[in-house]
């Protein structure tokens, strides 16, 4: 606790990319990852020049190399499944240091690590450089469900409810002398989940008796309009624009 | 000011019955009215049906007999937005009535959801959370405040809807004895009728003149809260116990 409480994907800041609206933010980003998926995985230097086009956009926004390198750790279970690919694929094999590997398989391994990396690495920048909050706003604004957005915007507000419920549910279990050791035991953490789950349905019943009583009768009143300039749009997809042509070069050359 | 003719009652309530689905009865005809700017208490025992009464009074449970009137609106389907609008009720728990991710939103939910919007919206929020002395918390999420400034800022997100009157669920709850007694300061200060549900009776008789106690489904008793409180029998009869060492007669109450 303390003050700014924001995300720990979050960082703090007051650059260009911070002060786009989220949603010419979101569209750019969704924008160059369609078109880093399109792009032929033969042209190796494309995605090199992909890769330079991110690192502007990270020293436009002052987020340094080492914090969102970190963050791209998140991407290592999918990058374990495309280490398999040269040994399970089929097809047309080579020899690397006496290991009998497949060539469709390493360009598929490559084609998964690049284009995953990327993607993950435009996604680190987003959340780096626009709180929680406004993504919600710029999710709205995109026209996404409003069901949905009011989903995640209930659990920003209530993980901490819960998680905080769980602890105390945890305390009061182990201060009765429980401890989880064992299969044995996993029966009384399954009745506290779902204790737990019919704990958070009630608050849910209580939360929409509260929601009624002020005047909620399905929709989400739009409190804060996000609105984006003409210069703003061209600023965020300024980015996937210049990835686009990156591509289609990649499918030419 | 003289006004010729008075206002309609804040608060009418005339032979309200009501059983749950389950067959469960919880209230047996209530009869009582609130006048415009008055603080009344509503007490009772555990079970006595106090929180179906409130769920009565902004049309969350319908369908008994009787009839709830707020500022001579009936309650019913056709002014239902306006009747939700006019009553404003601060449940017990502000976790559950603070849903949105800042102070700020969730104040300006009601007025949104009522067609509010720009400045308009934005003074109207920055003057509920100054009536409650919480102006410089305006952007922070709810679930890092304490409890004491939770429960004002849910008084906040009601006083928004500029209410006709102020029903708080057991405001005294949880509260530290400091946070209590700057919760009863802002209750006074502000000028809208209020029906306080409370087991606090201390505090009832703080802020209330008038009490009215709630007991198996009916009113038992309607009268000033110093009275009702000194009346031992009474008392005993409808469960309530004052804490120890307290005397209702020897409290002076300021003017």
């Amino acid at each position: 606790m303390g003050a700014g409480h924001a995300h720990k994907l979050y960082r703090h800041g007051h650059s260009p990319v911070h002060a786009l609206p989220p949603h010419t933010k979101l569209a750019a980003v969704f924008a160059f990852v369609v078109v880093v998926v399109s792009t032929p995985r033969e042209a190796v230097w494309a995605f090199a020049l992909y890769a330079a086009l991110l690192a502007g956009v990270a020293s436009a926004a002052r987020v340094p190399a080492g914090f969102v390198l970190k963050r791209l750790l998140i991407e290592i279970p999918f990058v374990a499944f495309a280490v398999l690919m040269p040994f399970v694929a089929q097809g047309e094999r080579v020899e690397v240091l006496g290991l009998s590997l497949s060539v469709n398989g390493l360009w598929g391994a490559w084609n998964v690590l690049a284009k995953g990396t990327l993607g993950v690495a435009a996604s680190v920048l987003l959340a780096a450089t626009t709180e929680l909050r406004e993504l919600l706003l710029g999710l709205q604004r995109l026209r996404l469900p409003p069901l949905l957005v009011q989903i995640a915007s209930f659990m920003i507000r209530y993980g901490d409810v819960i998680t905080d419920e769980m602890r105390r549910m945890r305390i009061a279990r182990e201060s009765r002398g429980f401890e989880a050791s064992g299969v044995r035991h996993w029966g009384v953490l399954a009745k506290s989940a779902g204790a737990l789950f019919i704990r958070s349905y009630e608050r849910g019943e209580r939360v929409h008796l509260a929601m009624i009583s002020r005047g909620y009768a399905g929709s989400m009143p739009v409190i804060d309009e996000v609105t984006a300039t003409r210069t703003q749009w061209s600023y965020a997809l300024a980015l996937p624009a210049t990835a686009l042509c990156v591509c289609l070069l990649g499918w030419t050359l | 000011m003289t006004a010729p003719t008075t206002p309609p009652p804040s608060l009418e309530v005339s032979g309200l019955a009501f059983a749950y689905p389950d067959g469960h009865q919880a209230l047996f005809g209530v009869d009582f009215s609130v006048a415009r700017g008055e603080r009344v208490a509503l007490l009772g025992p555990n079970g006595a049906g106090k929180t179906t009464l409130v769920l009565h009074l902004n049309g969350i449970l319908t369908g008994g007999a009787g009839t709830v009137r707020v500022a001579g609106l009936p309650v019913g389907r056709e002014h239902m937005a306006e009747i939700r609008r006019k009553v404003g009720i601060v449940f017990q728990d502000p976790d559950d009535q603070l849903f949105m991710p800042t102070v700020r939103e969730d104040v300006a939910f009601g007025p949104a959801a009522a067609g509010l919007k720009g400045p308009e919206l934005e003074a109207r929020v920055d003057d509920a959370l100054a009536r409650v002395g919480m102006a410089e918390f305006k952007q922070r999420p709810p679930h890092h405040l304490s409890f004491g400034q939770r429960r004002r800022v849910a008084v906040a997100t009601v006083l928004a809807m500029e209410p006709e009157i102020l029903v708080l669920d057991e405001p005294s709850s949880n509260l530290d004895p400091a946070s209590r007694r700057e919760l009863a300061d802002i209750l006074r200060s502000l000028d809208v009728t209020v029906l306080m549900v409370t087991h606090d009776l201390p505090y009832a008789l703080e802020l209330c003149p008038r009490a009215l106690i709630l007991s198996e489904g009916v009113i038992a008793a309607d009268g000033t809260t110093g009275e009702v409180l000194a009346d031992d029998d009474l008392m005993r009869k409808h469960r309530l116990e004052l804490p120890f060492g307290f005397d209702p007669g020897s409290v002076t109450m300021g003017a």
